[in-house]
């Protein structure tokens, strides 16, 4: 297992991908391959004003910790950081970030997915849609194809 | 007991927080649902899906069978949609 601390963050300020990037691999030279996975806002034809993303303050960081143990017990990293936004937060504006460092690229790209798959299944957080017609905000309700996607790990590690 | 409640389970029951004394009887996270079910309106129709709750026992996820009469925090709610 590696001895690295990840980076967690919830918050309601945006992040700067770039700086984020220029932090976690600052002063190494130990890393061959960098995969960032950013999370944006998207709106579908005009209909969304904004979402609004609530959460359990505490179990977020929390459980966001335990992935990212999941994650560095998994794969050899050598670097790791998760942001999640909270708030509201408009259409084209960043949610959520994962980057993931390792030696060689494999271990990074898997660790990013596994993290995002994980993240939309198990951390504490809720969107709501705020509609751009002024209508009653709406729940988003969540996506089996998320189960689906969480499960694949699982049935690697029955293999 | 602090049980807390997020996002369309907050709004149904009409709080985020609050602090219970567990009654006897009420072991899982299951008897526990059921018997705030049964406390008012709001909190039947937050809990009339049963398959849509979620629970949490001292910030961890746990079943509906786990024991939490133990726990200093429970929290229900929906399936989870960030990222």
């Amino acid at each position: 297992m590696s001895s690295i601390t990840p980076k967690i963050s919830v918050s309601a300020s945006n992040f700067d991908v770039a700086a984020e990037l220029e932090h976690l691999k600052a002063g190494r030279t130990d890393i061959g391959a960098l995969v960032t996975f950013t999370g944006l806002c998207r709106d579908e034809n005009g209909s969304l004003a904004a979402l609004e993303l609530e959460h359990y303050p505490g179990m977020a960081e929390a459980e966001l910790q335990r992935l990212a143990t999941s994650a560095l017990e998994r794969w050899p990293l050598t670097g790791l950081t998760i942001i999640h936004r909270v708030g509201r937060i408009r259409p084209g504006e960043n949610i959520v970030l994962v980057v993931t460092a390792s030696a060689h690229r494999r271990a990074a790209f898997e660790a990013a997915d596994f993290l995002m798959d994980f993240l939309k299944t198990q951390a504490p957080f809720w969107k709501k849609e705020h509609p751009a017609s002024g209508n009653e905000p709406q729940w988003v309700e969540a996506k089996s194809t998320d189960d689906t996607d969480a499960a694949r790990w699982m049935a690697k590690d029955a293999r | 007991m602090k049980l807390l409640y997020f996002a369309w389970l907050r709004e149904r029951v009409g709080t985020g927080e609050e602090t219970i004394d567990l009654p006897g009887g009420v072991t899982t996270a299951k008897d526990l649902m059921l018997w705030l079910s049964q406390r008012d309106e709001g909190y039947a129709y937050a809990f009339e899906d049963p398959q849509l709750i979620r629970v949490a026992a001292n910030q961890q996820h746990v079943s509906m069978e786990a024991d939490i009469s133990g726990a200093d925090e429970v929290a229900f709610f929906p399936p989870m949609t960030g990222g």
